[in-house]
């Protein structure tokens, strides 16, 4: 009864968005203000409605009902408790579940939170997201009906697939679809305000906070993914281009630029075309990404040929959304107003150059990704593009804009200075020569790739230091002085700051783990040792267990390290009997610094068992990275909200600034 | 339908416990020269029953027999890319996970060359554009301020 009437409020979601995509439009259009203010109650009520859905579809999971069809696909009663909960979101029916909850949310945020918004564009803004919610739910209910019945129910069920049951993975879709998903609520900004005829530094300013969130969500998410990847595939890789990465990298590539020219659109009245495209293309790279990972399309095209009405319908859902958001803006963008100019060495000029290197990287992982699939459609022949490809192409791409990242922030708008701003960012440059020398002078074998990274991340980590020094005046002015002015710095300038050494963090981190890291593969019997970074590695032994719905191969290692206390790890397999398959739970321990990082192999069959062990030097600084860039988006956030805030206290004031936006 | 899903199940069950692990003790070759090469070159073969898995990385069967079958050539006197050839004849250009530079990924390698150039290209024909703006005799943006005003009243 329950699953029925979650089935019910999808279906009466799917209306409520129909009505929230239309009728608010021709509010708006007849500037109606009732008609108008309807778009609040539905986006409410649509959200209130999946929300219901959801929850049902997640009880279901949780009392194991396999009288529906995916929990008896996806779910089993020795299941662990988290599992059941987050194994919802495992299934491509759960996940889009998932990807429809995130929409509806952010539709729900801005109606809660948009009161500032002048009512038109609120309206037009909420029917686009309505719109967009009625595409997705129609696919659900189409073509991924999670609350299919299965009758009889049978017993137990089948499992989640093993990978999925870790908690890396069980946070990471939220994440990751929050970020994925809320490039739709920037989408359905830039539709309106194509429709309104009118994008300036309010738009921006109303904009940003929302491509922010979303941006910060995405970054975790990928963080989160990545982190999986390296702890249980086993042998410490943690990026591989693997097209359901790219998929969700290419809309952070993008989203990525959207922030940086959303900046210039709220600061200088500049670039306001270039941001409406950005922010329509990063929605459409969030929905192509969805369609890769969704439709099979890239394992091959065959696979896309099997069960071809999903995947069909994403592209016609694809093809409407980023077609007619382009159509529209190739429509009105010539009539926007032209931005204000500026000079080529300008903070603006240093933000376009960086947003086509991001674009320019983007449309590289987006032309590696499909490629194979293009190949195999033209010529028929299936050929591979590996990781290679991309560090040939993507990193030199890229690290030029990590070069200028530096720079921007130090350079004036308008017109700026090259040689006072490169003098102000001369520790900088100074530490990009000394650290890759330095670190040559120890091993002379590095190559010349490692002593670029080397340099490139110095340059990030000190120019932002450099750049913060100049603007508290340290040096020059006495240290309480440069205490009450850091602590006065705009949350803004503290956001890109932390944000912009987390990729210095990052590039660190990548570099010296991929340059060396060490690595021995040896069969070990108990009471032998392996070597490796300084350590001893002594094997004791492996015991056997059944514990929930798996059986483990728990080995048990010592480490003993001259000078300090010796650990135990616990490298471990588990066979999962119901979904038939095994995997491999590593043993990290990490100082910071390094991770010591082992997995257990297979048995020998005479009372060896082989051991990984591997060294990755500086490996977590990519993680700290990544999660530094995120923090820098949050105390960038806190900032706007203040911001966001204040007109709040005078709306009258916001909505005659905004023009025509008051209906009567 | 039951039975298709015991088949399946079996099959799986087969594959599961025979998986070997990637890089096996066994397999190493006792020159630390020629292994190193074998370890780099196995970096750029696709395991081909995997999911985007290099066969160094891969646990499957396939790919415990390519990496045995690249080290019995590289034992054999092949050069590094003799043994990529011999087991691209074999297998297909699918295995290669760092595709040539051929006619069909001639679009592949160049086009980021040529986005860059593009883009390099564009910021070039802006800044030009702006200094011909700027060259001429331009208003300041209070006077171009005070033209609208004053055109706007007369239109």
């Amino acid at each position: 009864m329950l699953v029925e009437i979650g089935h019910f409020a999808l279906v009466l979601a799917l209306l409520v968005a129909l009505v929230q995509g239309t009728v608010p439009l021709i509010g708006a259009a007849a500037r109606s203000r009732p008609l108008m203010d309807l778009a609040r109650t539905a986006a409410l009520l649509q959200f209130g409605l999946v929300a219901l859905a959801f929850a049902i579809f997640m009880h279901a999971h949780t009392i194991s009902d396999f009288s529906v069809r995916n929990v008896f696909e996806n779910s089993n009663t020795a299941k662990p408790m988290l599992y059941k909960v987050t194994g919802v979101w495992g299934s491509h029916e759960g996940s889009m579940m998932l990807w429809v909850l995130m929409l509806t949310l952010f539709g729900g945020l801005v109606a809660a939170l948009g009161r500032s918004l002048p009512a038109s564009l609120r309206a037009r803004t909420l029917a686009i997201q309505g719109l967009l919610g009625f595409g997705t739910l129609a696919f659900i209910i189409g073509t991924s009906n999670p609350f299919a019945r299965l009758i009889p129910a049978p017993v137990d069920g089948r499992d989640l697939n093993p990978l999925l049951q870790d908690p890396g993975l069980a946070f990471h879709p939220p994440f990751l679809y929050f970020g994925y998903v809320g490039f739709s609520i920037t989408y359905s900004f830039a539709i309106a305000a194509l429709i309104e005829r009118r994008i300036g530094a309010a738009w921006a300013r109303w904009v940003r906070p929302w491509a922010l969130t979303a941006w910060c969500g995405l970054t975790i998410g990928i963080a989160l993914g990545s982190w999986w990847a390296y702890y249980v595939l086993g042998w410490g890789g943690w990026w591989y281009w693997d097209p359901v990465e790219n998929a969700s990298f290419m809309p952070w590539l993008l989203g990525t630029a959207l922030l940086h020219s959303a900046a210039v659109v709220e600061k200088r009245e500049s670039l306001q075309r270039w941001t409406v495209l950005l922010a329509i293309l990063t929605f459409g790279m969030s929905l192509i990404g969805t369609f890769l990972v969704r439709s099979g399309v890239l394992t091959s095209v065959h696979a896309f040929a099997v069960d071809p009405t999903r995947g069909v319908f994403i592209l016609v859902l694809i093809a409407l959304v980023i077609g007619g958001g382009l159509v529209l803006y190739a429509l009105r963008a010539p009539g926007l107003e032209a931005g204000s100019p500026f000079a080529p060495v300008s903070r603006e000029g240093a933000l376009v150059l960086n947003n086509l290197l991001l674009c320019a990287g983007m449309a590289t992982v987006f032309l590696g990704t499909f490629y194979p699939l293009f190949a195999e459609v033209w010529s028929g022949m299936k050929l591979s593009v590996g990781p290679q490809y991309f560090d040939a192409t993507f990193v030199p791409i890229l690290a030029p804009a990590v070069v200028a990242m530096v720079i921007a922030p130090v350079l004036a708008w308008r017109r700026g200075r090259l040689a006072a701003t490169l003098r102000r960012l001369a520790p900088a440059a100074i530490a990009a020569v000394l650290a890759p020398a330095t670190l040559f002078a120890f091993d002379r074998t590095a190559p010349p790739a490692v002593l670029a990274g080397i340099a490139l991340a110095a340059w990030a980590m000190l120019g932002v230091l450099a750049d913060l020094a100049d603007r508290s005046g340290l040096a020059k002015q006495p240290l309480d002085a440069v205490w009450r002015r850091l602590r006065h710095l705009p949350h803004g300038t503290w956001g890109y700051s932390i944000a912009h050494f987390g990729v210095g963090v990052l590039i660190a981190g990548i570099v010296v783990s991929t340059a060396w890291r060490s690595e021995r593969i040896e069969t070990v019997r108990p009471g032998d040792t392996v070597q490796i970074a300084g350590r001893t590695l002594r094997f004791v032994g492996v015991t056997e267990g059944d514990i929930a719905n798996y059986h483990a191969q728990r080995a048990q290692i010592v480490v003993e390290r001259p000078g300090s206390t010796p650990i135990t790890m616990y490298p471990e397999r588990r066979y999962y009997p119901v979904a038939h398959s095994q995997t491999t739970n590593t043993a990290i321990t990490t100082n910071g610094f390094g991770d010591l990082y082992l997995a257990l192999g297979d048995p020998d069959g005479q009372g060896g068992w082989v051991l990984r062990a591997y060294y990755n030097p500086l490996v977590p600084w990519i993680w700290f990275g990544a999660i530094l860039a995120a923090m820098g988006g949050l105390v960038a956030l806190s900032e706007r909200r203040l911001r966001v805030r204040v007109p709040v206290a005078r709306t009258p004031a916001v909505t005659v600034s905004a023009g025509a936006a008051d209906p009567r | 339908m039951i039975r298709m899903l015991f088949l399946a199940a079996a099959l799986l069950a087969a594959l599961g416990g025979q998986m070997a692990q990637a890089v096996e003790p066994s397999e190493r070759l006792a020159d630390p020269a020629l292994e190193a090469r074998a370890r780099a070159l196995s970096r750029d073969l696709r395991c081909l029953v995997c999911q985007n898995q290099s066969i160094d990385e891969s646990n499957a069967d396939l790919a415990h027999d390519l990496r045995v079958l690249l080290r019995q050539r590289l034992v054999a006197g092949d050069s590094d890319q003799q043994v990529l050839d011999y087991i691209a004849a074999r297998y297909g250009m699918f295995v290669l996970l760092d595709p040539p530079f051929e006619p069909v990924t001639y679009l592949l390698w160049l086009t980021p060359p040529l986005l860059v150039l593009g883009a390099g290209a564009f910021l070039v024909m802006q800044s030009r554009r702006r200094r011909v703006e700027r060259s001429l005799p331009g208003l300041t943006e209070d006077e171009r301020a005070r033209a609208a005003l004053i055109l706007g009243d007369s239109g």
